[in-house]
């Protein structure tokens, strides 16, 4: 029997709130079937799983909190029977099962027949999170009974109305869980990770020519954004300098073979995530612009897969579009590097051996000292202007 | 092509923007001042809503006529030239 445990979907994610069963038991499942959604601080997240089988057990009921690397659910390998049946017969019937999904929905199921703990259902159990109450202390309206929605209202208006607590009245909603996450994932950068920081300014005149040709050719929907071949040119780079791409774990540098680009994303109305998108080095200018767009479309609007948030194994930011001409970023652990990128702005430059004015962009690493030093960090930004140069080889 | 009016023409754009960008009071902006300024779009969001009006209006706008959407004025302007009938 194989154990399929809460992932952990980025450095500042300790515990997640299982929202949705997306298979029962019975269930084949594929490696990488999304199969479970789980809410963490930075949103919804559609969950994969990594291994194929069969869903022989759902251990978790929707609605518990549960800490990174506890058992979800337990899964059949492939040919692992749980009990023989006969060629044709069909398959048992799913009320084998000790906890089934015949168990009425909204509702956990007693731990056994001498437990006291009281029921709560999925939704009274998200209510008192984002009400900031402790839901042991919440009691059923009816004694025995379910503790609902309403009940933590109650609950959190009685303590509304009871004398202030010395400490100011918890309310973390969705901004301020958001704002939490980043403080603690940031604060350990900054507190783990020796940085060193370099910029350099890159003529990117050619590579933008270059795109407006291309896109005159091209329809509305099928136009590539100017960060794209940015995009390309900083994940080629990095196969130049490996150990800038990779994760630091156990005390020691585990470098990347693929290089899966993290790209920082703003959501509306505040906060950030960087999903990744896989194998950038790899695709074509097409592909990373429908990435693109299909990850910001679902930062913003739907959702995000458990994959993109757990295996970036480095990231950019590109601050241009609110007219920063430099970024000074913050590496995200366990990442060991992050490139920013600012504002395309003309300036007058020395071009063939004149003063012209050329479009500039600077780009800016940060870099952790415990695996590279400044020296290979300027190999990589010089990497990055070179590729810059020949923007016909970055499609 | 059907005849547009410029109160047709703004109510698309703010539509379009309102979708785009839903924490906005489209009722609020100036129509005068950089809609930049007013308006929390990055390049992406630009780009959608290029893509957007494209889907409404039936027009393709280049890339070299992006600086005509810098303030919702000058915009409707833009669009309204654009569906112009071609033989007035």
């Amino acid at each position: 029997m194989r154990e399929f445990r809460m992932p952990s979907l980025g450095a500042d994610m300790d515990a997640g709130t299982l929202v949705q069963w997306l298979v029962k038991p019975g269930d084949a499942v594929k490696r990488g079937q999304v199969v479970a959604v789980v809410e963490t601080q930075k949103g919804a997240i559609d969950v994969e799983i990594w291994e194929s089988g069969t869903v022989d057990r759902l251990v978790v009921e929707p609605g518990a909190k549960v800490p990174v690397g506890e058992v979800l659910a337990l899964l059949r390998a492939e040919g692992e029977a749980a009990a023989p049946t006969p060629a044709g017969a069909t398959p048992a019937p799913a009320a084998a099962q000790p906890v089934s999904a015949a168990t009425p929905p909204g509702l956990i199921p007693p731990q056994g027949p001498s437990s006291e703990r009281a029921r709560i259902s999925p939704a009274a159990r998200k209510r008192a999170e984002e009400l900031g109450i402790d839901i042991a202390q919440v009691a059923p309206a009816e004694p025995g009974g379910v503790v609902s929605r309403a009940d933590v209202e109650r609950a959190a208006e009685a303590m509304n109305r009871a004398p202030a607590p010395s400490q100011p009245a918890a309310a973390p909603d969705w901004q301020a869980q958001m704002r939490r996450s980043i403080a603690a994932a940031m604060s350990r950068s900054k507190r783990e990770i020796p940085h060193y920081y370099l910029a350099t300014d890159i003529d990117v005149t050619a590579t933008l020519d270059w795109l407006t040709g291309e896109n005159l050719e091209r329809s509305v929907k099928e136009r590539l954004l100017p960060v794209v071949p940015l995009m390309k040119a900083v994940a080629l780079a990095l196969r130049e300098v490996p150990e800038l791409n990779g994760v630091w774990s156990d005390g020691a540098f585990q470098p990347s073979e693929a290089v899966h680009l993290g790209m920082a994303i703003t959501m509306r109305g505040g906060g950030l995530v960087a999903p990744a998108i896989h194998d950038a080095d790899k695709k074509t200018l097409d592909q990373l612009m429908a990435d693109l767009r299909d990850l910001i479309t679902r930062v913003r609007g739907g959702r995000l897969r458990s994959s993109e948030m757990a295996d970036p194994t480095v990231t950019l930011t590109n601050l241009g579009d609110q007219g920063v001409e430099q970024v000074f970023p913050v590496i995200y652990p366990p990442q060991v590097a992050i490139i920013g990128l600012g504002r395309v702005t003309e300036r007058p430059a020395i071009h063939e051996g004149a003063v012209a004015v050329r479009r500039i962009v600077t780009a800016t690493l940060a870099a952790d000292h415990r695996v590279s030093d400044g020296h290979r960090g300027a190999l990589y930004l010089n990497a990055l202007a070179r590729a810059l140069k020949s923007p016909e080889k970055l499609r | 092509m059907t005849d547009w009016s410029r109160d047709e023409i703004r109510e698309v754009i703010l539509d379009t923007i309102a979708t785009i960008a839903p924490e906005t009071d489209v009722e609020a902006l100036d129509p005068g001042k950089p809609l930049r300024e007013q308006v929390d779009l990055d390049s992406f969001d630009f780009l959608n809503v290029i893509v957007r009006l494209h889907e409404r209006l039936g027009i393709g706008i280049p890339e070299s006529d992006y600086g005509e959407f810098a303030t919702l004025e000058s915009a409707i302007a833009y669009l309204a030239r654009r569906m112009a009938p071609r033989d007035s």
